[in-house]
């Protein structure tokens, strides 16, 4: 093989992790995001995993039931989306009322969360598809945008094989950033995490912001599950494997980007970076040749995962109120 | 609901009685079960509205046609239960049991497999290396949150992950240990497995015994040494417990390595078990996902309210219910119905503090009602049922609430 042959693999190889990277990335990037309105608000939302799996399984419930109707995937795909979103938002509600009202334990309430919705899912499934999740047949795959995916380099890089997932997932995170930075609700959430007595003191509505925050991250915590049953689970969803701890790994993402949208933007590239390359490995020549089992690929991301809060958890800077019960008559 | 046992010569002891920590936290754990029932009832009812009845029954009294199996299934998830529950002593938060569970089964199975040891003793050797290696894997979480400030909820999670995979493959690529063509692990050799009880038809054997002295052994720990109270001064405020010239970062090590081991020992005594059929013992089937009683541990730990001799009764308790869940699969119900009832239990648990203040203060208006004839003048003002707000008013309540917080 010459070197020519080998740079044309090479780039070829690139060319297909980033394709591969950009639909698992966003999931994580959307659900981090969830997760930063969430602890910025002063709500841990250990419950992402739950909400992101309650979120796929009715978005895939839906596109079960619509997609014989003869719908354009891609329509079928933003309402499964508002779907998602929804019932997202219902299921944080449960972490909401017994964080903000009820004062409860929050890390125990979204460890429940996360257990009851496999369950339910595998009780459901089981019951009436007589297997462990929904399977849908829709394609939502797209192999080539038009026009778009004519340029040179960046067409192939971002407009071919994908998902309008990708497109979807980048206008939230543009949406969330100036929502965060540039309205007064963004400040206002922003001021209940670190300080809720002093936002109380100057008329903020402390349980009305936390709430705010509980229910964005319930409604992104809701497509971003949808997403990953779309663009990594092929629109199926399964009691089982779930979403793989992508709503913990979100957690990560969102540490390591310090509770700041940009960041978490690069975060999650980072760890869906490692994700993608246990699916590539056999494209890699060096990896190929080198013959490791594939459970250390699996590994990766939660390995990475370690690595980079062990070298960044020493300076991060969580929201100051987290985790707290925010209690008016408390000074 | 426990109205109706006090009886009148009581009343006048009845704020002692209600005021007490362990009945409050008892009468919580009620609620919390009771809750939890009545949802699975609900969903029961929601998936197949004629079956319901008898499948809530069949939850509720299957464990007693089998209760050498409640035991069995017990043992294990006391174990991971006091792992959860030892680390919540010092506020820390093990949801990591799954895979320290299962790094202790796969030490044990090892030596189970490849110690040649003589018989009395082999199976001795596997618990101890089952305990091993869920030190070793509780140990990490401890390390990062102790040295390097990693929340030890996501270490945990990801050495949850990390475990089940490296365990899968090790497996799975340990010749002599998995059978290829049953996707299994093979039989252990009789002289690694614990002695059987010899109850038929079941695997219960010794380790409810040693897993009932390790929770009494713990319960000393905690209550009658330096360790256990620095753990829990640690546990309620850790500043203070700094200040007081307590090692904060050698205790969280410490701690987490003990709560490690715990749920090692669940992992052993989970897979070193004869089973019911002669010959043969409980296997293991490597298909990546992670160890369930990990997180039954922390129902276990929250219904016993962390201590130790709660945690005894509150595993059993979760074990019966589990065993008239595969009783309710005879009126079409699936068994993850039971898992969604204990999620639901988890879920009422976190707000034990509220729940406690709300059976504390139904007690307290039927105390005022007793004494109403008497022309009490506070018996008024409770009666005017305001729960939330007056709650909070309730100078005492700021306290336990403190103590939540942690």
């Amino acid at each position: 093989m010459n070197s020519n042959d080998l740079l044309k693999e090479f780039i070829d190889v690139f060319y297909f992790i980033v394709q591969n990277m950009l639909p698992v990335a966003i999931p994580l990037l959307l659900v981090a995001l969830g997760g930063m309105f969430s602890e910025r608000s002063g709500v841990i939302n250990i419950a992402l995993e739950g909400i992101m799996l309650f979120g796929a399984f009715f978005g895939c419930l839906f596109v079960y039931y619509v997609q014989n109707t003869g719908l354009n995937p891609q329509v079928i795909l933003l309402l499964g989306m508002v779907i998602g979103a929804i019932s997202g938002f219902i299921y944080s509600l449960l972490l909401s009322v017994a964080a903000v009202n009820l004062k409860a334990d929050q890390t125990i309430t979204g460890t429940a969360l996360n257990l009851m919705i496999p369950a339910g899912i595998l009780l459901f499934s089981r019951m009436y598809f007589n297997s462990d999740g929904v399977t849908t047949r829709v394609r939502f795959y797209i192999s080539k945008i038009p026009v778009l995916g004519d340029i040179p380099v960046i067409g192939r890089l971002f407009f071919q094989n994908t998902y309008i997932t990708v497109y979807i997932g980048l206008l939230l995170l543009v949406i969330c950033t100036i929502f965060f930075y540039k309205t007064r609700l963004g400040l206002r959430l922003r001021a209940c995490g670190e300080h809720p007595h002093a936002a109380d003191s100057v008329g903020i509505n402390v349980y009305r912001m936390r709430h705010l925050g509980v229910g964005l991250s319930g409604i992104l915590g809701g497509i971003g599950g949808f997403f990953y049953a779309v663009g990594i689970m092929d629109g199926n969803v399964n009691g089982h494997t779930g979403v793989a701890g992508f709503g913990f790994l979100a957690l990560a993402v969102m540490i390591f980007g310090q509770w700041k949208p940009i960041r978490i933007f690069f975060a999650a590239l980072f760890f869906a970076f490692f994700r993608t390359l246990a699916p590539s490995r056999s494209l890699i020549p060096f990896v190929r040749d080198m013959n490791i089992n594939a459970a250390y690929f699996k590994m990766l991301p939660y390995a990475a995962t370690m690595v980079v809060l062990a070298f960044t958890s020493k300076k991060s800077r969580a929201p100051k109120a987290e985790g707290i019960p925010f209690d008016k008559g408390q000074r | 609901m426990h109205n109706e046992s006090l009886s009148k010569k009581n009343v006048f002891h009845l704020k002692k009685i209600t005021g007490s920590k362990a009945f409050s936290t008892f009468t919580a754990a009620l609620l919390a079960i009771l809750l939890g029932l009545v949802f699975g009832f609900i969903v029961m009812l929601i998936a197949s509205p004629p079956n319901a009845v008898p499948g809530i029954f069949a939850v509720l009294t299957g464990g007693f046609r089998r209760i050498a199996d409640v035991i069995y299934y017990a043992t294990p998830i006391m174990m991971t239960g006091l792992a959860v529950g030892f680390a919540f002593k010092m506020g820390l938060f093990n949801i990591g049991a799954s895979g320290q569970y299962t790094m202790g089964m796969f030490f044990a199975l090892y030596a189970g497999f490849f110690f040649n040891l003589p018989r009395g003793l082999h199976w001795i050797v596997c618990v101890a290396m089952g305990m091993l290696g869920g030190l070793l894997w509780g140990l990490i979480p401890g390390v990062f949150k102790a040295l390097l400030n990693v929340n030890e909820v996501i270490t945990s999670i990801m050495f949850n992950y990390i475990g089940m995979f490296l365990v899968d493959m090790w497996i799975q690529t340990t010749p002599g240990m998995y059978v290829a063509d049953k996707a299994r692990t093979a039989y252990l050799p009789a002289s690694a497995q614990m002695p059987s009880l010899g109850i038929p038809n079941s695997g219960v054997n010794i380790s409810i015994f040693i897993a009932i002295a390790i929770a009494i052994l713990l319960f000393i720990v905690l209550n009658k040494t330096t360790f256990g109270y620095e753990l829990k001064a640690t546990g309620y405020n850790r500043h203070a417990s700094t200040y007081a010239g307590m090692n904060g970062k050698r205790n969280i090590i410490l701690t987490m390595a003990i709560a490690g081991a715990l749920a090692g020992l669940g992992g052993a005594f989970a897979f070193l078990a004869p089973s019911s059929i002669p010959g043969s013992s409980v296997t293991y089937e490597p298909i990546n996902v992670i160890a369930p009683n990990g997180f039954n541990g922390i129902a276990v730990a929250l219904l016993g309210n962390s201590s130790p001799i709660g945690i005894i009764f509150s595993s059993v308790f979760i074990s019966h219910i589990q065993r008239g869940g595969t009783q309710a699969r005879l009126f079409g119900y699936e068994y993850e119905i039971i898992d969604v009832v204990i999620s639901v239990i988890i879920y009422f648990s976190a707000f034990v503090m509220l729940m406690q203040e709300v059976a504390k203060k139904a007690l307290r208006q039927l105390l005022d009602s007793l004494k109403r004839p008497f022309g009490k003048k506070g018996a008024e003002k409770a009666s005017d049922a305001q729960p939330a707000a007056e709650i909070m008013a309730e100078p005492e309540l700021s306290e336990v609430e403190k103590e939540g917080q942690k």
